[in-house]
């Protein structure tokens, strides 16, 4: 009776599981009976497992519509001369596992990409390193799919004739973890993408934005790094966005933020740190936001919000070495401004309570002015300069009075921490 | 004239007021290294201290050394020495010690604190050197007006008055144009501006390259773009040259013709 029950068992396995019971690896190499991948994926079958070998295979174009595993090892070189696209994905579980991909060349009228996918579910990229690629990866209509780990590398020139490294379209689900980008356009473009995880990615020197992303809601960004960008990040016309722990820095540009806020509502901003940027946020027509426990250290202008945002609650940020710290275009303050601490504050504290007496206006004369004429830029650091922002200090007769953090912190906040 | 150079250079050396000028700089040095131990921040702040002071001691310093020392210009007049190595001696021997006192009194503090190893060594001298021009600058036009005016406290009135002018009010006349002709494109006015003037000079100089200049968004890129190429570095040192050259041939013309 036992045997029986074992064996019926065996039997119900051999049944349920065929897919993987006679899923097979096929090896493709100089010396192997199958030479091109080409082949290798027209004799595949659902589940089959096809590796590569430290070669090189001068291929493009290579179309997957099943559901298997192409494995490669570190120096498996899909090198596509410029002829196409590198991988194209139509097919539902592929994995793309430990490979190059080199030489994707800029096309005008097609997305060429390192490696395509389209209308897809389940797919996994994983280490793959593509140089010189006009897009990097190329994802449309595709749900659950992950991006792990991935190397992308370009040299971009010009905007009009490079691509973006990692480039989303019509998503949902998707998670980009620790993924190294430079050199692109973008170097993540997501654009109406929903419920996504954007983790740990490394994006610098990307000619446009580090990370750029359009009617994405409800997204989640963490730990990201936006590093030496032409001008940062910019999150345009979304809801409900996620950012923490992320850094922005060196993003130096002649359109200068650090942080593009344009038509954000409901989203959270916390525990990130912006060093050294052109403008650490702009905020354009953004509503309802929690910009918290954010460092703003060495940039030009830590935050420009314009007049059109509403509701915004600034509190808890440590504002330091910023040449201006607030910069604005509207004479009433919309906003809530509490509890930050501001290195350019010479306030007093007498009762002890950690909160200044007095209120700090962030905005200086000269911040004021200078919004209004860029030109007089050349006179910062000037000694008139100091002297006219202490006169307004004293009495305000320009500046927005009721721009003020009326609970200034006498000390640096620390939230590491917390 | 080297002589006399070396002469008048020991002499302000020597003096109560230069220690006390050196002795000003090493504090401020160490009590900034002291407060924030980066030095690219200590560099920055030493600059808005140095384009406040150096002027300002160049020609204070300047107008009193020479009214001073009339006495002794008188005793060296009776010797057969020229008048023009007499005067020239007296200039370069304030210009250099007051230098000297700068250079020394600044580079100890950043020394200690590791200016050598921490690559900030190409801005400092930056700094340095412009402090340097506009001690010259200074010290001569202050040298200049005394020379023009035989009374002491005219002479004192006027030094500071230019000094005001160019350091404060000049600014503020400045931020007056941009104010009333904003709707123009300023930015070659803005820069035209900015080089005539020897202390706004300095201090874009500085700024530029302590890294703020990426920071200054659109406008600050196209300062640097033009500072930084070859035609912005020679305009700004042909102006800083002229700054000194033309006060000093009106000086040594000055004295020639004088009636002592």
């Amino acid at each position: 009776m036992k045997f029986f029950k074992n064996s019926y068992y065996l039997l119900a396995c051999c049944f349920l599981f065929p897919f993987y019971y006679f899923s097979k690896s096929i090896p493709v190499c100089k010396d192997c009976t199958v030479k091109k991948i080409e082949t290798a994926l027209s004799l595949a079958k659902n589940g089959d497992v096809l590796e590569l070998f430290n070669e090189k295979y001068s291929e493009f174009n290579l179309k997957i519509d099943k559901k298997i595993t192409l494995k490669g090892k570190k120096n498996s070189i899909i090198d596509v001369k410029g002829k196409g696209n590198g991988i194209l994905i139509y097919s539902d579980d592929v994995q793309i596992n430990t490979l190059q991909i080199n030489n994707v060349k800029t096309s005008y009228t097609d997305d060429l990409a390192g490696i395509k996918l389209k209308n897809v579910n389940n797919c996994t990229v994983k280490n793959v390193t593509l140089n010189n690629t006009f897009f990097g990866i190329y994802l449309s209509k595709s749900n659950n799919c992950k991006l792990i780990n991935n190397v992308l590398k370009a040299v971009a020139k010009k905007e009009s004739s490079s691509g973006n490294g990692i480039h989303l379209w019509y998503c949902n689900q998707m998670i980009i973890k620790g993924n190294k980008i430079s050199g692109h356009r973008d170097g993540i473009y997501l654009e109406f993408v929903k419920n996504s995880k954007i983790f740990n990615n490394l994006s610098k020197k990307q000619i446009r934005y580090g990370l750029h992303f359009m009617f994405s809601s409800n997204n989640h960004y963490q730990n990201n790094r936006f590093i030496n960008n032409g001008a940062g990040v910019a999150v345009m016309y979304s809801k409900n966005i996620r950012m923490n722990n992320n850094v922005f820095s060196e993003n130096w540009s002649k359109i200068s933020n650090g942080l593009l806020l344009k038509d954000i509502t409901d989203s959270k901003i916390y525990k990130n740190y912006f060093k050294k940027n052109t403008m650490g946020i702009l905020a354009e027509g953004c509503n309802r936001m929690l910009i918290k426990n954010n460092d703003f250290i060495e940039n030009g202008w830590a935050i420009k919000i314009l007049g059109n945002c509403y509701n915004n609650r600034i509190i808890y940020n440590n504002f330091m070495s910023n040449t201006f710290e607030i910069v604005t275009n509207s004479s009433t303050n919309n906003n809530l401004f509490e509890y930050n601490f501001w290195n350019q504050y010479s306030g007093y504290d007498i009762n002890k309570d950690g909160i200044g007496d007095v209120p700090h206006s962030p905005i200086t004369l000269f911040c004021f002015l200078n919004e209004k004429i860029p030109e007089s830029m050349v006179l910062l650091r000037s000694n008139f300069v100091d002297l006219l922002n202490l006169t307004e200090k004293i009495t305000p007769v320009l500046t927005p009075e009721s721009f003020k953090d009326f609970k200034p912190r006498m000390k640096k906040i620390q939230w590491y921490n917390s | 004239m080297f002589k006399i150079i070396r002469y008048s250079f020991l002499d302000i050396l020597k003096s109560k007021l230069m220690l006390i000028y050196t002795a000003f700089f090493l504090l401020i040095g160490f009590g900034l290294l002291n407060f924030s131990s980066d030095l690219h921040k200590a560099i920055i702040s030493m600059m808005n201290i140095l384009l406040l002071l150096v002027p300002l001691i160049s020609t204070v310093f300047g107008v009193m050394y020479f009214y001073n020392s009339r006495e002794f210009v008188e005793l060296l007049m009776c010797q057969p020495i020229e008048r023009k190595d007499v005067f020239l001696g007296l200039y370069f021997g304030v210009s250099l010690s007051l230098s000297i006192s700068l250079f020394v009194g600044t580079l100890i503090p950043f020394m200690f604190y590791g200016l050598s190893v921490s690559g900030q060594i190409f801005q400092f001298f930056n700094l340095m050197l412009i402090g340097v021009l506009l001690t010259f600058i200074f010290s001569i036009l202050s040298f200049l007006i005394s020379v023009y005016n035989k009374d002491k406290i005219k002479g004192f009135g006027y030094a500071i008055l230019l000094l005001l002018y160019l350091s404060v009010i000049y600014d503020g006349m400045m931020l007056m144009v941009f104010v009333s002709f904003s709707d123009y494109p300023l930015e070659n006015v803005a820069l035209a501006l900015s080089i005539l003037n020897p202390i706004d000079l300095g201090r874009i100089a500085i700024v530029l390259k302590l890294d703020v200049a990426a920071l200054m968004g659109y406008t600050g890129a196209v300062f640097n773009a033009f500072l930084g190429s070859m035609n912005g570095i020679l305009l700004s040192i042909g102006s800083m040259a002229l700054w000194f050259f033309v006060p000093l041939f009106f000086y040594v013309k000055k004295i020639n013709k004088r009636d002592f």
